[in-house]
């Protein structure tokens, strides 16, 4: 019948399964400057990306070692001129594609053309449900206004849509509004994120997580619209860590069904990797996608269990979370090994949440834009 | 709306149903979903076109390997169950008797 994909829990490299994902981060070009942009602080200048022929290569090497889904991301991907030609590789080599966009550089006719070379969904950020709140949070004028037109060019191509939303303080109380306009530009599926502190978004921590009053309602509202709208408009929750007592399976686990390949080529297990600064992350220009998958000291660093100490080693729960977020544990402790502290079983849960609860009540100090174009 | 037998099933338009020679197997592929596929959940899922109910689909399916309705209603309904559980079907049930 059917199984989920699956790979072994612990990873000995002869049992190792092939990865699923690619998420090919094409550029970190953007013309929004979102507070929560989940790209590194550090960003790679556009005269050091990768070029065409080294994209299609690392997709074709992606797809032989058997990744079946590429999601074409960035920054905005729309800010490179060859992603028509990217996508037609995909879509040639099998792979399913999914375009991340930011749809406020891609006019009618830039979306026809990828979904002439076979695009196979489209995943479309919006900040906020009305366009002042948003435009403010992304940082660009007439944004939200683009992105709504691009959106039903995307539905008028035929092609399916999801809303992706990432929450925090300022649009957490627009949820209802939200999933309204969700339904009203005919997405298939509507993605809401609580944000995650890595990065940028760590940086803003204190005017954009909100209180756990907050969190509570939005939860409750997710889930009773989940239920409401089942065949209409599936909804995909990522709830927030801060306020949680078990952490996340973060990316399913290290290493084990995504590869993520930045801009200037580095390949990372995750894409808020690079945070962790003693990890050596090869390069798809020096080294195959294989050899990168299977034996590079970076990928196999955490992957599985072995890795773990105590109180992960001996937990009942560490195949079903597999220690939960390394770039967490790391941003919150200074240490990648340590227990995630989202999880009530580490040391360092008490001092998360007294963190958490000081941020929320914080006014929230103006947001530190993320420009980079 | 739940999964029955007067449901008429088909794939979401954003699923692709395709063979992978890595992994030998059939993959159904959304976004965020790959889910594997034996011979029989592909052949069962080639069927859901939304006009045929899911009663049509296993009796097509009894009738063609000679098998019990039972037991070929029971792979049938685990199938699609999965499958709706995830948000990959549209279940278009129809109004009339």
């Amino acid at each position: 019948m059917t199984a989920p994909e699956s790979a072994p829990k612990s990873a000995p490299k002869s049992a190792l399964g092939p990865p699923i994902g690619l998420l090919a981060e094409l550029t970190h070009r953007c013309p929004l400057q979102c507070p929560y942009c989940s790209n590194p602080q550090e960003l790679v200048r556009r005269g050091e990306e990768l070029d065409t022929a080294a994209w299609i290569e690392v997709f074709r090497q992606a797809r032989a070692l058997g990744v079946l889904q590429l999601h074409l991301s960035g920054g905005e991907p729309g800010a490179r001129s060859d992603l028509p030609a990217l996508v037609g590789a995909a879509r040639q080599l099998g792979l399913y594609s999914n375009l991340i966009t930011a749809g406020v550089l891609l006019d009618e006719a830039a979306l026809a053309a990828l979904a002439a070379r076979g695009l196979d969904h489209v995943q479309l950020s919006l900040q906020a449900a009305g366009a002042q709140t948003a435009d403010s949070i992304g940082g660009f004028r007439e944004g939200h206004a683009r992105k709504l037109a691009f959106a039903a060019w995307v539905r008028a191509q035929g092609l399916p849509l999801t809303i992706n939303v990432v929450l925090h303080r300022r649009n957490l109380d627009d949820l209802p509004a939200l999933i309204d306009l969700a339904l009203r530009l005919d997405a298939h599926r509507l993605e809401l994120a609580h944000s995650q502190y890595y990065g940028w978004a760590l940086r803003n921590r204190a005017a954009l997580l909100p209180s756990r009053a907050q969190v509570e309602r939005a939860t409750a509202l997710v889930e009773r619209a989940r239920r409401d709208l089942k065949d209409r408009l599936p909804i995909d929750y990522v709830t927030p860590d801060y306020y949680a007592r078990r952490p996340k399976r973060c990316m399913d686990g290290w290493a084990r069904r995504v590869i993520v390949v930045t801009p200037r080529g580095r390949a990372l297990p995750c894409h808020a990797a690079e945070t962790i600064p003693d990890l050596d992350f090869p390069n798809v220009r020096d080294s195959s996608l294989e050899s990168i998958w299977r034996e590079s000291e970076a990928f196999n660093r955490y992957r599985g269990t072995d890795w773990m100490r105590e109180p992960c080693r001996s937990c009942e729960f560490r195949e079903r979370d597999l220690g939960g977020c390394r770039c967490q544990a790391f941003a919150l402790t200074g240490e990648a090994a340590r227990a995630d502290p989202v999880c009530d079983l580490s040391p360092d849960h008490a001092a998360l949440q007294a963190l958490a609860a000081e941020a929320a009540a914080a006014d929230g100090p103006p947001y530190r834009y993320r420009r980079f174009a | 709306m739940a999964l029955g037998e007067e449901s008429r099933p088909r794939l979401q338009p954003f699923v692709r149903l395709q063979f992978d020679a890595r992994r030998e197997s059939w993959v159904l592929q959304a976004p965020e979903r790959v889910l594997l596929l034996d011979e029989s959940g592909k052949t069962i899922l080639e069927r859901c076109s939304g006009s045929v109910t899911v009663a049509e689909i296993v009796e097509g399916l009894a009738a063609e390997y000679d098998a019990p309705r039972e037991v070929i209603a029971e792979d049938v309904m685990a199938v699609l169950g999965l499958l709706a559980e995830r948000d990959l079907l549209l279940l278009d049930e129809e109004s009339q008797p």
